[in-house]
C-alpha cells in the first residue's frame, strides 16, 4: 500500500496533512524549511483569497500565506 | 589618498550599521527572534518606550533603538525585525542578518516563543552559528503552561551551549534575571559558548577544505567557520559586503 502524494495547493479548505516532501530549491527551499515545512509536519488549510491565489495555511500555530506556485511544491499526504 | 565612502560613491555598510557609542560604559544589544515572540513588548519593557512598533521604515537602525542602564552599563538596545531565518530571502531578514553580522553588537537576545520552540529554534541556531554572545530567552512561558508545555530550561542550555533564561514579558517575569545575563555576557562575567552545528560528513568534509584556504583571508571579528559555509551556499550577496566592509574598515575615518 503506498501512499499517495499530492501538491498542497491540491488539498481542500478545512483538510489537513502531512508534509511529505519538498520539491522546491535553492532560496525558495531554504524559506520553506525556515517556516517549518518540514517532513512530518502537520498543515491545515485555513482560507483561499477571493481569487484563490494566495492560500492561508496554519502551520507550527502560525498563519503563513502561500501562493499556488509555492504550495505546488509541497507534496503532502492528506489525512483522512 | 585611500578611497573614501563618498568618493566611491556607495553608500557604506559600515556607515549603514553603525551605532554610535557615546561612552566606554555603552554596550550594545540586538533583540531577534521570529514575528510575534514578544520582541517589542521586551524591548518596551525594558526602555520604557511606548512608540514603538517594530515596522522597520527602510533599512536604518536608528529608529528601532532604546536605552536602560544596569549597574555601571548603559545598554543600547536595538530591535531587530521579526524573521524566521537570517538568510537573506527578504529585506527584513537581510536587516537582521547584517546587524549581527556588522554592527557586532556585544550581546544578542534571541527571542523564542515557548509554545513553538522547534521553528523558533532554527534562527536561534542561525544566530549561535554567527556570534558567541547570544542569550536565549524563551518567552511566552504562560502561554506555554496553559498548553500544558514544559520547558526544562536548564536543560536547553546544556544542549545549546548558551545562556538561557524563561520570561513572561507582559508582566515582567524574568526580565531582571535576563537584564542580569544580558549585563554578564557584556562584561565577559558569563562566556557563552555555542555548540558548533555539525553538518553530514560530505559537507564538513569540503568545509574543512575550504576554512584551510580561506583562514588567512577573513577580516577579524568575522567567524571563518560562517563564511565558508556561505561560500558553500553560493551566497555571493553577503561575502561582497564582507569584502566591501573590509575596504571601507580601511579607508573611512570613522570605522
Amino acid at each position: 500500500m503506498k501512499a499517495i502524494y499530492i501538491p498542497l495547493n491540491k488539498v481542500k479548505t478545512g483538510q489537513t496533512c502531512i508534509v511529505q516532501d519538498l520539491k522546491a530549491t535553492g532560496t525558495q527551499r531554504r524559506r520553506m524549511l525556515d517556516l517549518g515545512f518540514i517532513k512530518d509536519t502537520e498543515v491545515k488549510v485555513m482560507r483561499r483569497s477571493p481569487l484563490g491565489d494566495p492560500t492561508a495555511y496554519l502551520i507550527r500555530d502560525t498563519i503563513i500565506a502561500l501562493r499556488k506556485e509555492e504550495a505546488s511544491k509541497i507534496l503532502v499526504k492528506v489525512n483522512s | 589618498m585611500g578611497l573614501t565612502c563618498s568618493s566611491c560613491k556607495k553608500k557604506s555598510i559600515v556607515d549603514l550599521y553603525h551605532v554610535e557609542k557615546t561612552s566606554s560604559n555603552q554596550v550594545i544589544v540586538a533583540l531577534a527572534g521570529n514575528p510575534n515572540t514578544g520582541k517589542s513588548t521586551i524591548f518596551n519593557e525594558l526602555t520604557g518606550l511606548k512608540q514603538h512598533t517594530g515596522n522597520w521604515p527602510g533599512k536604518t537602525v536608528t529608529n528601532a533603538k532604546g536605552f536602560y542602564a544596569r549597574k555601571d552599563k548603559e545598554f543600547i538596545l536595538v530591535d531587530l525585525p521579526g524573521t524566521y531565518s537570517l538568510f537573506a530571502n527578504s529585506v527584513e531578514e537581510e536587516v537582521a542578518r547584517d546587524f549581527i553580522c556588522f554592527a557586532k553588537p556585544d550581546a544578542t537576545i534571541v527571542v523564542v516563543d515557548a509554545t513553538c520552540l522547534e521553528r523558533n529554534l532554527n534562527l536561534a541556531l542561525q544566530v549561535m552559528e554567527i556570534t558567541d554572545n547570544v542569550i536565549l530567552c524563551v518567552n511566552l512561558l504562560d502561554e506555554a503552561e496553559k498548553k500544558h508545555i514544559q520547558i526544562d530550561l536548564k536543560k536547553l542550555s546544556n544542549e545549546l551551549g548558551i545562556p538561557v533564561v524563561g520570561t513572561v514579558a507582559r508582566n515582567r517575569k524574568g526580565l531582571e534575571v535576563l537584564m542580569d545575563t544580558v549585563y554578564n555576557v557584556c562584561t565577559k562575567k558569563i562566556i557563552p559558548k555555542p555548540k558548533p552545528m555539525i553538518y553530514p560528513e560530505a559537507i564538513e568534509t569540503e568545509l574543512q577544505k575550504i576554512l584551510s584556504m580561506i583562514e588567512p583571508l577573513v577580516p577579524s571579528g568575522f567567524n571563518p567557520r560562517w563564511i565558508a559555509l556561505r561560500l558553500l551556499d553560493g551566497d555571493t550577496d553577503i561575502l561582497d559586503k564582507i569584502t566591501h566592509y573590509a575596504d571601507c574598515k580601511g579607508a573611512c575615518y570613522h570605522a
